[in-house]
C-alpha cells in the first residue's frame, strides 16, 4: 500500500489537533454524556419511591462502614473456613477409606496377581496411584465447599465490598484498589489470582499485584495449615478449645499472608516499582440474590474440578518422584536420605528439618502433597513402624496417628509453627510462576515473583527459630 | 383458555426460538459472527451462556471476564460465533481487558455487536454504547436486568430508545431467560441484512471539533472509500492515538 496519503492525513490531524486545543478530549466525552443524557431523558421514566436502592444503601452502609467493615469481613472469611475445615473432615475420611484403604490393596492384590514386577507395580500403585489418590481425598472435598461459598459470596456482590474496605490500606502502600479482587481469587487460586490482575490498567500496579498474589493462602494450602494447626495448635489448649484454636491458628495465617502482602507491595511501590497510585472508578454493583442450585453447579464444573484436574496432572508425577528417591540407593542409602541428611543442619538453622525442605522441593508442583511426602519422609529416615515401605504416600487414620508419627520425627511446636509459615511463605506452584511467565513475559518479573516469597520465608522462620529458642 | 394463549404464544414466531441450537465451543463454518460488549457486570457472560448453552463462570463484580470467550449457536440455518468480551466503561484503551474489546470491535469486524447494558443505570451505560455506535453501524442493544429496573419502577419506553439510537431494542432478563428467544431472532435479522441499523452519531460536540472531524474524515474517506468508522478514527486520530496511527498505516482498519 501506498503510504503517502496515510501520512497526509496523519499530519492533518496533527495540525488539526493544535487548532482544537488541549480540551477536546473533555470535549468529547462532555459531548457523549450529553448526547446520553437526551436520549434518556426521552425514554425513561422512574417513579420517586426507590425502595430496593435504599436497602442496597443501607446495606453498603453497614459492611463498608468504618467500625463494622473489617470485623465483618473477617467474620465472613471465619465462617467459610469454619464450614470447609468442618465440613470438610468427613466426606475426606470416607475418600480416603474408600481410595486408599480398599481400591489401593485391591490394585497391589491385581498386580501381584499378574506378577508384574516390584519396581513396576511400586512406581505405579505405590508412586502415582496413591499421589493421585492422596490429592483427591484431601483437595477434593475442602474445595467442594469452599469454592461454591466463595461463589455465592462473588454473585451476591461482596467481593467489591471488600475492594472498597481495603481501598484506603493498598492506596496507602502504593498498590491498586482492584489487587483487593485479585488477591481474594487468589485465595481459591494463585494462578487465577495472576490472571485476574488483568483488570488493573496501571503495569507498575499489575505487577505489583502480580508478585505479591502468593501471599494470599491457595487452595492448595489451606489443607496443610488445617491438618498441622489440628495436631499440634489444637492440642496445646484444652479440648474443649481445640476446635476454636485451630480455626483461629489458620486464620491467622491468612491475616499473615495479607499483612505480608501489604508489606511488600509498599516496598515494591517505593523502590524497584516507583510510581503515582492511580485512581479508579469502583462500581459497587447492587446486591443480586444468587442463583443458588445454578451457582454451585457451575462452580463445581468450574473450579473444582478443573483445579482437581491440574491437581493430578501435576501430582502423578510427583508421586513417581518421591518413589524413585526413596527406591534408588546410591552408597546403601536412598536418594531421599541424602537429599535429607544434607538439608538437615540448614533445616534446623531455620526451625524445620530436612525432610520439611526436601518435601517442599519435591511439591514444588503441586503444594498439595507436601504433607503426605512429609509423613513419608519422616518414616523413612525414623525407621518407625506404620509405614508402608519405602516411598509409599499413605495416609493415618487420625490426625493424632499422624501427630505421633511427627513427634517420632523430632517435631515440636516451633516446627509445626515454622511449617505453617513456610507453607505461606514459600515459592508459588510451578502452574503459578507459568502463568506468572506468560503474563508478564519476563524472566526478571517472573525470577522475582518466585524468589521473593521464598526469601521472605527463610528470613522469617530463622528469626521465629531463634527467638523462640532463646524464650524456651 | 388459559392454555389456547399459551399455545398461541408458543407458536408465535416472535415468542419461540425453535430453531436455535445451542452449538457450545464448536465454532466451525461459521456464518457470523457476533460480539457481546458492555459495561462491566450487566450479565454479559449470562446472556453468552443463555446463547451457547456454556457454562462461562459468572460473578456480580465489575471485571470478571478478562479475556474474550467464543462460543456458538445455530439459528436457522445459519451458524454463528459468539464472542464475550471484557467489559468495559469506555472504548479509550488503557487497561488490557479495554484494549481487548476495542480491538475486537474494530479489528474484528464482528458482523453484529450485541451492546448489553443495565436497564437500571441506562444513562451511564450509553455512554458506552454512543461509542461503539461510532464505530460498527450493526449493532442490537440488549437492554438487560429488566427484572430488577422493574423492581425499581423504571420504565423503559424501547420504541423511543430504539428510534433515538437507530439500533433494535431487546428488553431480556438473561438470567431468567427471558428475552433470549427475541434476541436471537432480532441478532439474526441485523447479521442477514432484514433490519437496517441507522445508528446515533455523538451530536453535542463543539463546532470548531466538528469542523475538525469532517475534515479529516473527508480525507480518510477518500483514502478508505469503505471504511464504516471514519469519523471515529478522526475523533482516535485527534486524541493521537498511536494504536489507530499504526493501524492506518498497516492497513488493518479496511
Amino acid at each position: 500500500m501506498n503510504n503517502k496519503p496515510i501520512d497526509t492525513i496523519i499530519e492533518l490531524s496533527n495540525d488539526l489537533r493544535w487548532q482544537i486545543g488541549d480540551d477536546f478530549h473533555d470535549n468529547l466525552a462532555e459531548g457523549i454524556y450529553a448526547d446520553a443524557a437526551e436520549i434518556v431523558k426521552g425514554s425513561v421514566h422512574t417513579d420517586q419511591q426507590q425502595k430496593q436502592f435504599r436497602l442496597d444503601a443501607k446495606i453498603d452502609k453497614i459492611i463498608t462502614s468504618k467500625t463494622f467493615g473489617f470485623p465483618l469481613m473477617f467474620l465472613i472469611l471465619g465462617i467459610v473456613l469454619w464450614l470447609t475445615i468442618i465440613g470438610a473432615n468427613y466426606p475426606s475420611s470416607m475418600l480416603a477409606n474408600l481410595l486408599l484403604d480398599t481400591i489401593h490393596p485391591a490394585l497391589k492384590n491385581v498386580a501381584s496377581g499378574i506378577g508384574i514386577p516390584w519396581w513396576l507395580d511400586g512406581f505405579l500403585i505405590d508412586g502415582v496411584y496413591l499421589a493421585l489418590a492422596w490429592v483427591i481425598a484431601v483437595m477434593l472435598p475442602p474445595m467442594a465447599i469452599f469454592f461454591p461459598l466463595f461463589t455465592l459470596l462473588e454473585d451476591f456482590g461482596y467481593l467489591p465490598r471488600v475492594a472498597f474496605n481495603l481501598d484506603y490500606l493498598f492506596k496507602k502502600t502504593g498498590a491498586h484498589g482492584k489487587q483487593a479482587l485479585t488477591m481474594s481469587m487468589g485465595f481459591g487460586c494463585n494462578a487465577a489470582g495472576v490472571v485476574a490482575t488483568r483488570i488493573i490498567d496501571s503495569p507498575r500496579e499489575r505487577l505489583i499485584a502480580i508478585i505479591t498474589n502468593n501471599f494470599s493462602l491457595c487452595n492448595g494450602r489451606w489443607p496443610t495449615q488445617i491438618l498441622i494447626a489440628t495436631i499440634f495448635i489444637g492440642a496445646v489448649v484444652p479440648k474443649a478449645l481445640s476446635g476454636l484454636a485451630s480455626v483461629g491458628a489458620v486464620i491467622g495465617i491468612a491475616i499473615l499472608g495479607i499483612f505480608f502482602m501489604f508489606m511488600s507491595s509498599w516496598a515494591l511501590s517505593k523502590t524497584v516499582l516507583k510510581g503515582e497510585v492511580s485512581t479508579f472508578n469502583l462500581e459497587l454493583p447492587p446486591y443480586r440474590p444468587p442463583r443458588f442450585w445454578k451457582t454451585i453447579y457451575t462452580s463445581l464444573i468450574d473450579r473444582t474440578l478443573i483445579v482437581l484436574w491440574r491437581a493430578m496432572v501435576f501430582a502423578a508425577p510427583a508421586g513417581a518422584v518421591i518413589w524413585l528417591i526413596s527406591n534408588i540407593h546410591i552408597a546403601d542409602q536412598s536418594i531421599a536420605y541424602w537429599m535429607i541428611s544434607s538439608l538437615d543442619n540448614f533445616g534446623f538453622l531455620i526451625g524445620l528439618n530436612g525432610v520439611i525442605l526436601v518435601a517442599y522441593i519435591v511439591a514444588i508442583p503441586a503444594n498439595e502433597i507436601v504433607i503426605p511426602t512429609i509423613l513419608m519422609l519422616t518414616v523413612l529416615v525414623t525407621g518407625i513402624a506404620g509405614g508402608e515401605g519405602a516411598g509409599v504416600m499413605f495416609e493415618l487414620e487420625s490426625a493424632s496417628e499422624t501427630g505421633n508419627i511427627l513427634r517420632a520425627g523430632g517435631w515440636t511446636l516451633l516446627t509445626a509453627v515454622n511449617l505453617m509459615l513456610f507453607s505461606l511463605l514459600h515459592n508459588p506452584c510451578s502452574t503459578t510462576i507459568y502463568t506468572i511467565y506468560k503474563e508478564t513475559k519476563s524472566v526478571k518479573w517472573t525470577s522475582i515473583a518466585t524468589l521473593l516469597p521464598v526469601i521472605m520465608g527463610l528470613i522469617v522462620t530463622f528469626l521465629v527459630a531463634q527467638i523462640w529458642r532463646l524464650a524456651f | 383458555m388459559e392454555n389456547k394463549t399459551k399455545n398461541a404464544c408458543d407458536g408465535c414466531s416472535q415468542y419461540s426460538a425453535k430453531g436455535l441450537k445451542k452449538l457450545g465451543v464448536n465454532t466451525e463454518n461459521i456464518d457470523f459472527v457476533v460480539a457481546l460488549a458492555g459495561n462491566p457486570n450487566t450479565g454479559k457472560s449470562t446472556v453468552f451462556n443463555a446463547l451457547t448453552g456454556l457454562r462461562q463462570h459468572t460473578g456480580n463484580w465489575p471485571g470478571k471476564t478478562v479475556t474474550r470467550a467464543e462460543g456458538a449457536f445455530e439459528y436457522g440455518t445459519k451458524k454463528y460465533k459468539l464472542v464475550d468480551l471484557p467489559g468495559t466503561y469506555s472504548l479509550l484503551s488503557t487497561s488490557q481487558d479495554e484494549e481487548v474489546a476495542r480491538n475486537f470491535i474494530l479489528f474484528g469486524k464482528p458482523d453484529v455487536t450485541v451492546i448489553i447494558v443495565d436497564a437500571c443505570r441506562l444513562e451511564r451505560n450509553l455512554n458506552l454504547v454512543l461509542q461503539i455506535l461510532e464505530i460498527t453501524d450493526k449493532a442490537v442493544l440488549c437492554l438487560n436486568l429488566m427484572d430488577e429496573a422493574k423492581r425499581r419502577n423504571i420504565h423503559i419506553d424501547e420504541r423511543t430508545l430504539a428510534r433515538d439510537l437507530g439500533i433494535p431494542v431487546v428488553p431480556t432478563s438473561a438470567r431468567f431467560n427471558e428475552g433470549i428467544p427475541e434476541l436471537i431472532k432480532t441478532i439474526s435479522e441485523v447479521a442477514n441484512g432484514s433490519i437496517i441499523c441507522k445508528p446515533h452519531r455523538i451530536k453535542n460536540v463543539p463546532d470548531n471539533i466538528n469542523k475538525a472531524v469532517q475534515k479529516l474524515s473527508v480525507e480518510i474517506e477518500k483514502q478508505f472509500p469503505t471504511i464504516p468508522n471514519s469519523r471515529w478514527i478522526a475523533f482516535r486520530l485527534l486524541e493521537g492515538d498511536s494504536h489507530i496511527i499504526n493501524a492506518l498505516k498497516t492497513g488493518e482498519l479496511v
